[in-house]
């Protein structure tokens, strides 16, 4: 343990001085502010953060993992050769590379958000939700590089899998689901919707966010099945569970990589 | 002393490492040469554990150490390609290092930073720094521990004749503390002064391995990279003569 925390350490020192981190950070600061001052309520700024957040956070953290890792990979062999066990210094090199990147969104986002909330009364629920599954996101997709780039060596197709791997989760699932809701539309669809929500941690994001707003009642039967569903202690645990298992996936899957591959 | 047996290593259908047996001793430099390919670096990455072995055991004092990371605090080991974190400083970076290895006492990279003329660069940012300097980085990272087990691979490559002359010393003298030295590098004359030992290798095989006078003996050459050619010359058309062989009694048959 002690040894991850070192790595993660000198991986975060090493990440916070780069200028890409300090871009990520101004974009969604910037863009916040630009937001909180011309939008014309808080509600719908959240909403436009919440478009960004779901779209860019997954795609800057498996673009920027999958580079990262790939960058490290000669340094990551000269700790290899260290007496370090190979299962710890994939960790670290995970937090060392996720962390920064979920302050940097923390500081971006959360800042001129949180600076603002009491002003003109903006639901404080929505603001920590928004900024809980942008960390969870943030977590999951740099996992998710992490798995990719460890699994092939050659550059060119570990990007362009890990871009696939957005593309599938940000647009094409949800084209899939509207094209299976448009061709089954004579069938009662919120179940198995809800289930596939969950199985997908953008949807998942989406739909926990979403229903933080009072406007859950305007999306008519199905959001009321989604907030009946969500709003109870079951449905909350079970989509908690869900971004866990997200995020435990991937980083499991990645350590066994890692721990079995010949560099 | 490292000693490997039985070491066979397939990357798909090619075999890298077929069934390698090899000693390399305490107190001696053993140079590991070969054509590119021929499975040196997956040699010394299986030496290091970067590289599982399919079969065959690394035995360091007498245990096998395959799968595992402990044995590695004894060993030293110098990249060819010295990239690191490059946001951090130079001192940052050995500080990581000794913190990853829990702050063992006898260090001495302040003496090595002299040495290799480090101490004006270290709290400049990696990434600010030349090849050559960065290559003497690697140097103070291999050697600072004191391990009884250093690996260098083409490590004078991109320093300049005065660093590159300065770094073979500290080689020789780390060997005359009883050190076990094995390193790979393409410029024979550099071998020739440094190797007691010479291994080497072709398509995974160990195709001569002894004393360089005893390379120069067999082959009648004067010099080492002549004897190497010599060596490289007899065996492919050894394999040659083997494949005609073949060819006829496969024919015969």
């Amino acid at each position: 343990m002690k040894t991850i925390l070192k790595l993660t350490r000198y991986g975060a020192m090493n990440a916070v001085r780069s200028r890409w981190i300090l871009g990520y950070t101004a974009f969604f600061f910037l863009t916040t502010e630009g937001l909180m001052r011309f939008g014309s309520d808080s509600g719908r700024t959240v909403v436009s953060l919440l478009n960004i957040v779901l779209l860019l956070i997954p795609l800057v953290s498996i673009v920027i993992g999958t580079m990262t890792v790939y960058m490290n990979r000669d340094f990551t062999e000269l700790l290899l050769s260290q007496p370090i066990e190979r299962g710890s210094l994939f960790a670290g090199q995970y937090l060392g590379l996720a962390l920064p990147l979920v302050a940097a969104f923390v500081l971006g986002v959360g800042v001129p958000l949180l600076a603002r909330a009491g002003e003109d009364g903006a639901n404080i629920g929505v603001i920590v939700m928004l900024l809980a599954t942008g960390k969870v996101l943030t977590l999951i997709f740099t996992a998710l590089a992490m798995v990719v780039a460890t699994r092939f060596d050659d550059r060119a197709f570990g990007l362009g899998a890990a871009l696939l791997l957005w593309l599938m989760a940000a647009v094409v699932y949800d084209g899939l689901m509207l094209a299976m809701i448009w061709l089954l539309r004579d069938y009662p669809l919120e179940m198995p919707v809800l289930a596939m929500s969950i199985f997908n941690p953008i949807d998942l994001a989406r739909t926990l966010v979403m229903l933080k707003f009072d406007v859950a009642a305007l999306m008519g039967y199905t959001g009321a099945v989604f907030e009946k569903f969500f709003g109870t202690a079951l449905g909350m645990s079970l989509a908690a569970s869900a971004l866990v298992f997200w995020l435990c996936l991937p980083f499991w899957a990645g350590k066994i990589v890692f721990e079995k591959k010949d560099f | 002393m490292i000693e490997l047996r039985n070491i066979t290593k397939r990357f798909g259908a090619h075999t890298v490492l077929n069934g390698l047996n090899l000693r390399f001793d305490a107190g001696s430099i053993t140079a590991v040469l070969g054509p590119n390919g021929s499975g040196k670096t997956t040699l010394m990455k299986t030496i290091l554990g970067l590289v599982r072995p399919d079969k065959g055991e690394v035995l360091f004092a007498g245990e096998n150490v395959v799968g595992t990371s402990e044995y590695r605090k004894g060993v030293g080991y110098m990249p060819q390609i010295a990239r690191f974190q490059d946001n951090l400083t130079a001192r940052e970076l050995v500080q990581m290092i000794r913190d990853v290895r829990e702050n063992p006492s006898a260090t001495r990279e302040d003496e090595l930073c002299e040495r290799f003329h480090l101490t004006e660069h270290l709290d400049k940012p990696l990434h600010t720094l030349s090849g050559g300097t960065r290559q003497k980085v690697n140097a103070v990272l291999a050697f600072m521990f004191q391990p009884p087990i250093l690996m260098l691979d083409e490590p004078t490559a991109g320093l300049d004749p005065i660093s590159a002359s300065s770094f073979k010393d500290v080689i020789l003298s780390e060997r005359n503390e009883g050190r076990t030295i094995v390193l790979t590098s393409h410029i024979m004359s550099e071998v020739q002064e440094l190797a007691d030992t010479i291994v080497f290798l072709l398509e995974g095989r160990v195709v001569f391995h002894g004393a360089a006078t005893e390379l120069l003996g067999r082959t009648g050459e004067k010099t080492l990279e002549r004897a190497i050619a010599r060596l490289l010359q007899e065996s492919s058309s050894q394999r040659e003569n083997t494949m005609r062989d073949n060819v006829i009694q496969e024919t015969a048959q």
